[in-house]
């Protein structure tokens, strides 16, 4: 009878302990083993797809090299290099990148939904939650523990494919700033990941069933998705200017530098508003003519029109991501901080 | 100390109350029933008491005054669910090492031991194990923190008669030895008037009845006489439960209010703990206003002992 006349240790209840990291990881490890072991695993086969494919890609591509872009002003040789390059490597890299542009929310969501969800479902909640540990700690630790995990894991892979895809970006004159390299690089793409595993983490503890919180999970990422890239032209580091040369600015190929034109309008004389039609008919002549002698711009000039571009510079990548990354981050905090409020309040 | 204070304790799922009004204090020391149908509430109690699900309405407080799910009280109190709830797919080694890091306090050459004992092997997924060992395995997990409160949600429902008496021959040692208070619950009353000493009775949501089983038994008796004077003699007294027959009724009634002998004609039996629990199960509402006083008082014997 002696532990029973125990007095209850004052401060117990008011001092909450730190999360214990260490035995969290072993706990988080052990519990979400197949994820862990599953996600890496695939990652990894890709990895080396890319690595291998990249690696072929990269040698096609440093043929190309002393090539000038100007198709008008390529050699028989250089075109031939161009067309096989364009119609062997370019297909199967352009279904690569849309395929990796999946890779956030198949992580995310695989690791996410079941989280919490699956506990809830089987019933084993009921032992986990009444241990000493309390379950909002189990839950911080194992979406922290995994968060990083996965945000390392998914930095790593999409710093690989940004260097897979490097050529075609001169190639195919794609800005890396739009959507699917921009999303698909950088610390975009880690962010990208993190928060679609935090809608499976939220959207599995709301809904508590594995299923139906995965399906969730598609639907909102897409959602977020669709928001970030309706959002991203308006980041302020959009620049107006009138001087269209300065898109012939494309970097070097090891290091292209296509900007993104957001939109593009016409003045006339003194500033106004030019005669829509008459640009039109203007620039269609200049178009029609095989061999032009003068540029777009001095064509323009020439009739007293300007041409105005909303446009990001390449320069701008980082900033850009920043922004971006740095707002994903803060829904996915906000997101884990919701997933843990339900833990505590809403469960069982 | 109470390992177990309940005060006004409510629980409502969308509209309907699991539990209502419940006001319980269990002292330190006793291995607990709670029994009553299946819907009663028995779960909810526990739950809230384990610190699983919060309560709609009232506190629960654990281990003298440690509010349910509080760290002091989730350290003290350990809780194997309705099932026995394992990780399937994780061998018994495994979550007895899950357990160990789950825990400040855990005894794990006292787990092995156990295990072994019980003939369980580490590396066999739990999962794999019978439902018999699945529950000494939350068990034996559940008595290696240490706890001075241990909630048992229907542990026996799933075990064959042999297991059953293995589990409870556990229970049973582990209260003796290290002085853990349980609670332990389920609809079969009668297997556990050997092992109880403190019995709760919920019913539709609502407490019913609690208290000690020697005092449960002491306040009541069984009165058999002629139908014809049932009326008037049930008039005089607190009739938990009448059963009528043509000649003869018997009066299940608390003896606090039948001081004087029992009129000519009738006898006066005692009762046993399963006919006691029937009786306030067949009417409910009668325990309600007047639970057994001596639940209420506090219990300076249990902490000074």
């Amino acid at each position: 009878m002696n532990v029973l006349t125990l007095p209850a240790q004052p401060g117990q209840d008011t001092a909450p302990r730190p999360v214990p990291w260490r035995r969290m990881a072993w706990v988080t490890w052990r519990q979400q083993r197949a994820t862990l072991i599953a996600v890496p695993t695939v990652l990894a086969a890709v990895a080396v797809f890319l690595v291998v494919f990249g690696l072929k890609a990269h040698h096609d591509y440093a043929a190309l090299l002393n090539c000038p872009l100007d198709q008008g002003q390529q050699s028989n040789a250089c075109a031939k290099l161009f067309s096989t390059f364009n119609s062997t490597d370019w297909p199967l890299a352009n279904t690569v990148g849309i395929l990796v542009q999946l890779a956030p929310v198949l992580i995310g969501a695989f690791a996410g939904a079941p989280l919490l969800a699956r506990a809830l479902e089987n019933g084993t909640y009921r032992f986990a939650w009444t241990q000493g540990l309390m379950r909002e700690r189990q839950a911080i630790a194992k979406l922290a523990l995994l968060g990083v995990t996965l945000v390392v894991l998914a930095w790593a892979f999409g710093e690989l494919f940004s260097w897979f895809f490097q050529p075609f970006l001169w190639t195919e004159q794609i800005s890396r700033l739009t959507e699917g390299a921009f999303a698909s690089s950088g610390i975009v793409f880690p962010a990208f990941t993190l928060v679609a595993f935090a809608i499976g983490a939220f959207l599995g503890m709301l809904l508590r069933r594995v299923i139906p919180a995965l399906a969730a999970t598609l639907g909102v990422y897409l959602a977020v998705r669709l928001g970030a890239w309706a959002l991203r032209g308006q980041y302020p580091v959009t620049v107006v200017t009138s001087n269209a040369n300065q898109f012939s600015a494309f970097g070097t190929p090891s290091q292209p530098g296509f900007a993104w034109i957001l939109s593009t309008w016409y003045t006339g004389p003194g500033g106004k508003p030019a005669n829509q039609s008459a640009v039109g008919q203007l620039l269609e002549q200049y178009q029609s003519n095989p061999h032009p002698t003068v540029s777009v711009g001095q064509t323009l000039a020439e009739h007293g029109y300007t041409e105005w571009n909303r446009w990001i510079p390449p320069s701008h990548y980082w900033p850009m991501q920043f922004i971006e990354a740095g707002w994903l981050l803060v829904l996915a905090v906000a997101l884990m901080a919701g997933t843990v409020w339900l833990v505590r309040h809403r469960a069982a | 100390m109470n390992v177990i204070e309940t005060s006004e304790l409510g629980k409502r799922y969308g509209k309907s109350w699991a539990l209502r009004d419940c006001t319980l204090t269990v002292p330190a020391g006793h291995l607990a029933a709670l029994v009553g149908p299946n819907g009663a509430g028995k779960s909810t109690l526990m739950n809230m008491t384990a610190g699983l699900t919060a309560a709609t309405a009232g506190i629960a407080t654990v281990l003298g005054g440690h509010p349910a799910g509080s760290p002091a009280a989730l350290n003290g109190v350990a809780f194997v669910a309705q099932d026995a709830p394992v990780y399937r797919n994780l061998s018994a080694g495994d979550m007895l090492h899950l357990t160990r890091n789950l825990n400040q306090r855990f005894d794990t050459p006292f787990a092995r031991a156990r295990l072994a004992d019980l003939g369980i092997p580490l590396n066999k997924k739990a999962g794999k194990l019978s439902g018999g060992q699945q529950s000494q395995l939350a068990l034996t997990l559940a008595l290696a923190r240490r706890p001075r409160l241990l909630i048992l949600d229907e542990p026996l429902a799933a075990l064959d008669p042999l297991a059953r008496q293995d589990f409870l021959a556990a229970v049973m040692t582990a209260m003796a030895d290290d002085g853990v208070s349980v609670l332990l619950s389920s609809h079969q009353v009668a297997e556990l008037e050997r092992v109880a000493d403190f019995l709760i009775v919920l019913s539709r949501a609502r407490l019913q009845m609690a208290g000690e089983v020697d005092d449960l038994l002491a306040g009541h008796r069984l009165l058999t006489g002629p139908t014809a004077e049932a009326d008037e003699y049930a008039d005089r007294l607190t009739v938990v439960q009448t059963r009528r027959g043509d000649a003869q009724t018997h009066l299940l009634v608390r003896t606090s209010e039948t001081a004087g002998p029992v009129p000519p004609g009738w006898e006066s039996h005692q009762v046993s703990l399963e006919e006691v629990v029937m009786a306030y199960l067949r009417s409910p509402g009668v325990g309600e206003p007047a639970p057994l006083t001596r639940v209420q008082r506090p219990q300076p014997t249990e902490a000074t002992r």
